[in-house]
């Protein structure tokens, strides 16, 4: 009888952390929501509400690669530095106009990738070690290129980088667009399904016959190109190319949202419901010590504390 | 390691015969004789070609400057060697870095003891905590330290109203000595760091904890089955980085005279890269104390001639740095399978 009795509340507080884990991170967006609404002045203005979006959208579309890498059991720490690439190459190649911009950025991006690609899955080098080589190696590229900041004066990046369609920000629309994207591309292809799978298990994959290198070659072009394509969009959005700063630290911004959102490190699982959730609960947070005047040293110290939390949640779920 | 058993490309193929043969065959001896001593070779290339490139490299200021300027990454390197070893990563010790100093910087004014034990004192908890997070919680190395890295820099913002703040050490106190003092002629700093290599070499190669290092490292199921203290082990060497990068930001204030917020950004990747670069594979159980020593020279002799050659920008420091790791690493992969039982 109380076995019984154990047995079920241990199963319900198992099915608790289960739900906390999964949804825990609309929860946590839902809570910094309500508690903005109630303390924070003007927090309930369009104008609000569209800087915040604004925002988010490189990140996000940053965060989407990341979760495809993660997906893979691996990790992508020259988004950061690609961003920064890419910011050079579309300042370099503007007065092509933009949209030769757009494709040398993204093609940069892909190449870097091809090469993150190249050495692990032929190679065979750790991803974190993989990257990080071009990681270092890529903001040297880009400084290269580009040594300093650089105004960016274009009408069509411009309209990119503010105008909007139906009150909505280009940024927001092509984030939003491209989350459906991966979202669609994960659940219901193979190349999704093989990904998973590979993530799941690299030596299983192998002997299923599936094409482990092609896949994850792809999933790092991928990912450059969409962080290539983050670079652009925040070159367009500050109207300047600062290839010094832009991006710095944003492998751990992405890696966060996408950890947050509860896509486990250990590969084999993507959630990209909860990776945008995971990018808009960080800006809030952010958001949220900024305007109350908290120094921005507690924004990394909430930040540190987010990502460690929400790393234990994700590993109890690894465990069972 | 990952499974792969059907790499064409795969040197071990022609060598398949001598591999057969009983105890390291040649070709197994030269790939570990290249992993281990890999760097020294190009360390010893690289400073003579730079020698009779430049005729202002081999002067004594040149050497001096670089020797010292090398200290404190060494320091840094030394503790990421052996977190390395044990098969984990320590992202955190830039930040720690950083606060070391400033911590030394702020304590100056109370005396030496104070200067030195504040960022030991600091940044050994905060390695205390990766390492019971690590070890303990059993989360990934890699997130724990990311985290560490932000909440580092963090307090140490708030240390300095924002990062506003600079504090700046008494020139004649005793701990400035300990930056800018000279013994023989070098620098107080080369010869501290000296002294800790030594010290860590002993401690990595004739110490029991030094094995339990390897085990972990090696296959930590093994380990623990051989009852080696696993998680002690890992807490130990977190800790042991902390203090490392901690003392390395101290002693870099005493040098500098004042505790810079901005430095140590981008240190964990040179640390790394210098451990990587001196033959420590990052997959854990192998490496040594004078390789990243090695790496830390050669990390800085590129750097050097790269700043004498006035017309190349320093940009192209970071994309031959970058370039380097990944040669680096794509030749340890290469040995590294050539040695690997299949």
């Amino acid at each position: 009888m109380t076995d019984l009795a154990l047995g079920r509340t241990a199963a319900d507080r198992d099915r608790l952390l289960r739900l906390l884990q999964n949804y825990g991170v609309y929860l946590g967006v839902a809570v910094l929501l309500l508690v903005n609404i109630a303390f924070t002045p003007h927090f309930l203005s369009g104008e609000n509400f569209r800087t915040q979006a604004v925002q988010v959208a490189p990140v996000l579309v940053v965060a989407l690669g990341m979760a495809l890498a993660i997906g893979s059991e691996g990790v992508d720490l020259s988004v950061g530095s690609v961003m920064a690439l890419s910011t050079s190459l579309v300042s370099l190649y503007l007065g092509y106009g933009m949209w030769v911009a757009l494709i040398v950025a993204l093609l940069g991006g892909m190449v870097v990738g091809l090469a993150n690609g190249s050495l692990i899955a032929f190679i065979g080098v750790q991803p974190i070690v993989a990257t990080l080589a071009l990681m270092v190696a890529g903001r040297g590229l880009a400084l290269v290129l580009l040594p300093q900041l650089k105004d960016v004066r274009d009408p069509t990046m411009a309209s990119l980088g503010s105008g909007d369609l139906l009150g909505i920000p280009y940024l927001v629309l092509i984030a939003t667009a491209l989350a459906l994207l991966v979202a669609f591309v994960v659940r219901r292809t193979t190349f999704g399904r093989q990904l998973l799978a590979i993530g799941d298990s690299r030596p299983a994959a192998l002997l299923a016959g599936l094409p482990v290198r092609r896949v994850l070659i792809t999933v790092y072009v991928v990912c450059g190109a969409l962080a290539a394509l983050a670079g652009v969009l925040a070159t367009a959005r500050l109207s300047a190319s600062d290839p010094t700063s832009l991006g710095n630290l944003m492998e751990l911004s992405a890696i966060t949202a996408v950890v947050v959102g509860g896509t486990p490190l250990s590969g084999g699982r993507v959630r990209i419901g909860g990776t945008v959730a995971g990018a808009v609960l960080i800006q809030l947070l952010t958001a949220t010590l900024i305007k109350h005047d908290l120094p921005p040293s507690w924004t990394q110290i909430a930040q540190a504390v987010v990502i460690v939390l929400a790393v234990c949640a994700a590993r109890e779920r690894g465990k069972r | 390691m990952t499974i792969d058993t059907k790499s064409p490309a795969d040197p071990v193929d022609h060598t398949a015969q001598e591999e057969q043969a009983a105890g390291p065959s040649r070709s197994e001896r030269l790939s570990a004789l290249a992993q281990q001593h890999g760097a020294l070779v190009t360390l010893i290339v690289a400073v003579a070609a730079a020698s009779v490139g430049f005729d202002t490299f081999m002067t004594a200021d040149n050497m001096e400057n670089m020797a010292v300027s090398s200290a404190f990454l060494a320091v840094v390197a030394l503790g990421m060697t052996f977190v390395i070893v044990t098969g984990g990563i320590d992202l955190s010790v830039g930040s720690l870095f950083a606060l070391g100093g400033v911590l030394a910087a702020w304590g100056s004014r109370y005396g030496t003891a104070v200067a030195l034990l504040l960022p030991l004192a600091v940044c050994g908890l905060i390695g205390l905590v990766n390492g019971l997070l690590i070890a303990r919680a059993r989360l990934a190395p890699f997130i724990v330290t990311l985290a560490a890295m932000l909440a580092a820099r963090g307090i140490l913002l708030s240390v300095t109203d924002e990062g506003s703040k600079t504090y700046l050490v008494d020139k004649d106190s005793f701990f400035a000595t300990l930056g800018q003092g000279k013994v023989l002629g070098v620098g107080a700093p080369v010869w501290i760091t000296v002294a800790l290599f030594v010290a860590g070499a002993v401690v990595l190669r004739r110490t029991r904890f030094g094995q339990y290092v390897y085990a972990v490292g090696g296959n930590e199921d093994a380990a623990a089955l051989m009852g080696a203290p696993v998680a002690r082990t890992k807490i130990a060497v977190y800790t042991v980085s902390g203090l490392c990068a901690g003392l390395a930001g101290a002693l870099n204030a005493a040098w500098l005279v004042s505790g810079v917020t901005i430095l140590g950004s981008g240190m964990e990747l040179e640390a790394i890269s210098a451990v990587v670069i001196g033959g420590t594979l990052l997959t854990g159980g192998f490496g040594f104390i004078s390789g990243s020593l090695v790496g830390v020279l050669l990390l800085k002799v590129i750097q050097n001639v790269i700043n004498q050659i006035g017309s190349l920008d320093s940009a192209y420091q970071q994309v031959v740095s970058g370039a380097f790791l990944a040669v680096v690493v794509v030749a340890q992969t290469w040995l590294g399978r050539r040695r690997r039982v299949l």
